[in-house]
This record gives structure tokens, C-alpha cells and sequence, in this order.
């Protein structure tokens, strides 16, 4: 019987392959991203910006604060929303991109507008993509997205950012 | 520096891949790596964080509403069950991935006393409709509101799981990308009495 040689790297690559599909074999689907141009993971990192970065802009003094659109469900809003926000639509509706439309039709294309979803998990979200291609498409040139990694409530409300209520 | 932002800055740092060719034993290394990682994944490494108010070992906050079915929905109805109390909604896709194992469940698992209930906290209810009934769903649904959200500390990210014992605790919570196998386990052992 004749034996190949294999290298060492060889196998040790093979094994970590192995391994790799095996322990995605047992978790299917559930850490499959939304991919393609509704996914939130198809905003450019240039246009992200982080809640601490928005708390300091917020609670800066001057005139440079953002318009603050939350783009999601009306009714997560309702529970809790970042201070001064709007409810603009849920951006995987097309009522709802019709709503972030009629939201911003007055104002300047160079207008700094920050939007946010924290529905779900950042690469599960499904309405900031579309939202923030509408506003692209839109003509607006300063938009930002704040990036909520796990959810509104696990990223913003439990780090004692400011937060209020509908009615 | 938060930890999202260090880990990005980790991330563009690494070497690809395929620089592991370029320096003795980095390939051990590298493998060494990815072992890692996927011991990570397998333990379940993508949780998300938890609810900011924990309700673990309080009782479950009542409530009555009307499901889908226009039948009354009385939590407290279900007392000598355990009750797995899924927040949801139609635009969540992890809520999504865990609805079809839900419904297994209840089929396994009704004769032993289990009881799901979705609470969906969409805004329109004819979405909810449509996608009870492509997805089959044996459990009752209805749909949810601030109050609600409120009196189980504040919903504000879903998919959220409360497992509640056959007394009316609440023994577990689950917020975000959910660990099914973690939670029947729990499940079964509710159901067991251990």
C-alpha cells in the first residue's frame, strides 16, 4: 500500500475546516446575517456612528446636532425612544419608506440626520438598509446610522443613555 | 473606546488568512485560532445581553387579551403549566428562526403540561395573521402593547423569552439570537420538576 505524505499545516487546516463545519451544522440558520442590499450590514462603516459618540453630540451645547429618525416598529417607539427622536416609518415597509419620506421632504439635502432602528441584532435588522438607501437615493449626503449591536434596549437604555416615552 | 468599536479596530489589525504562510508556526496558530472560535460559537457565543430589568425567579406579571382567534387569553388560566412566553414580531428574523422549533415543542411537549403563547409586537395585526397561518402555529398569538412590554421590563428588542414555571415564575429569560437547545433543555427540566 502505497502512502501520501501529508504536511503537518495540511492536516491541522483540515481539522479547524472540520470543526468549523461541524459546529455550524449544529446551529442552522440562526446565525445566518440578512445579506444583499436590504441588510443593514450593507451600510458603509464610514456611515456608522456609535451611541457614545451620539450621546456626546447630544449632549453637546451648539448647533451641530443631528435630526433623529427612529425607522422601526411604532410600537417598540412607543415603549422607548432616544430623547428628541421622530418616528419616521419602518424602513422594510413601503408605507413606511413612504412615511421617512414625507418625514424629510423639507428639509435641506445637507441636513445631518442620524437614524436608528435596535429592533433586533444589528445584521438582522431589516429596516435600516432600505431606509438608509431611501435617504441616499434621496439626495441626502449626511447621514449617519447608529449602530445598536444588539438591540435599543441592550445597547442604549441599559447604559443610562436618555430615553423617553411616547404620550 | 467601547467594545464594538475595539474590536473593529482588532479585526482591520489581524492578518488575513492568507498571511499564514508567511511566518513559521503561525499556521499552528492560526489553526489554534479558528479551534477557538468555534468553541466559542458552540458555547453559544452570539447570546445577546440581557434584558436591562431581569424578572428571573419573580412572578410573571399577568395579563389578559384577546389571540387571533378572538379567544381570551388569560396567563394566569395556564397555572400547573409551564409556559414558555414568546415576545416576537413579523419583521424579526431570529423570531422567525425559532418559530418552527416552537411549534415542535408544543406538539412534543403539550401532553406534558407545556403551553407556548406569542405575544407579537408588530403594529399591524394582518401581518401577524398571515404569517400564523403559513407558519402553522398550534399555540395562541395576540398582539402585544406598551403595557404589556412594560410589565415584562420593558420589550425593546426581539426576539425575548420567558419560561415560566407550572407555580407562575418566570425561571428564564432570553433576549436576542436565541440558543434553542439551551432553552428545551430548560424547558425539560421545568416540565420534569427538577
Amino acid at each position: 500500500m502505497k502512502f501520501t505524505f501529508v504536511s503537518r499545516p495540511s492536516v491541522a487546516v483540515g481539522l479547524a475546516t472540520l470543526v468549523l463545519l461541524f459546529v455550524c451544522a449544529q446551529c442552522p440558520a440562526q446565525f445566518t446575517p440578512l445579506t444583499g442590499p436590504g441588510s443593514a450590514d450593507s451600510i458603509p462603516q464610514a456611515q456608522l456612528i456609535q451611541p457614545e459618540e451620539l450621546v456626546h453630540m447630544l449632549q453637546a451645547t451648539g448647533t451641530g446636532k443631528p435630526l433623529l429618525l427612529q425607522v422601526g416598529s411604532h410600537l417598540l417607539f412607543d415603549e422607548a425612544h432616544i430623547t428628541g427622536s421622530v418616528y419616521a416609518g419602518a424602513g422594510s415597509q413601503p408605507t413606511g419608506l413612504q412615511q421617512l419620506q414625507s418625514t424629510v421632504a423639507s428639509l435641506s439635502k445637507k441636513k445631518f440626520i442620524v437614524l436608528y432602528c435596535g429592533c433586533c441584532p444589528w445584521n438582522r435588522c431589516p429596516n435600516l438598509g432600505p431606509a438608509f438607501k431611501q435617504l441616499r437615493d434621496l439626495g441626502f449626503s449626511n447621514v449617519k446610522v447608529l449602530y445598536l449591536a444588539n438591540n435599543l434596549g441592550a445597547d442604549w437604555v441599559a447604559e443610562g443613555y436618555p430615553v423617553e416615552r411616547s404620550h | 473606546m467601547n467594545a464594538v468599536t475595539s474590536q473593529r479596530i482588532a479585526r482591520k489589525a489581524a492578518p488575513g488568512p492568507e498571511a499564514w504562510y508567511a511566518q513559521p508556526f503561525a499556521l499552528p496558530r492560526f489553526a489554534l485560532t479558528l479551534l477557538l472560535a468555534a468553541a466559542c460559537l458552540a458555547a453559544g457565543g452570539t447570546r445577546s445581553a440581557h434584558a436591562a430589568t431581569s424578572l428571573v425567579h419573580k412572578r410573571a406579571p399577568e395579563f389578559v387579551r384577546t389571540d387571533l382567534d378572538h379567544k381570551r387569553l388569560d396567563l394566569n388560566a395556564y397555572r400547573g403549566k409551564v409556559v414558555l412566553l414568546d415576545f416576537w414580531a413579523t419583521w424579526c428574523a431570529p423570531c422567525e428562526v425559532e418559530m418552527p422549533s416552537f411549534v415542535a415543542w408544543q406538539k412534543k411537549y403539550g401532553p406534558q403540561g407545556l403551553q407556548i403563547i406569542g405575544i407579537s409586537m408588530d403594529d399591524d395585526p394582518a401581518l401577524v395573521r398571515s404569517l400564523y397561518s403559513k407558519l402553522k402555529l398550534n399555540y395562541p398569538v395576540a398582539m402585544g402593547d406598551v403595557k404589556l412590554g412594560d410589565l415584562y421590563g420593558g420589550v425593546l428588542g426581539l426576539p425575548m423569552t420567558f419560561l415560566i414555571d407550572r407555580h407562575g415564575e418566570i425561571q428564564a429569560e432570553f433576549q436576542g439570537e436565541a440558543d434553542l437547545g439551551k432553552i428545551e433543555r430548560q424547558l425539560q427540566s421545568l416540565l420534569s420538576g427538577r
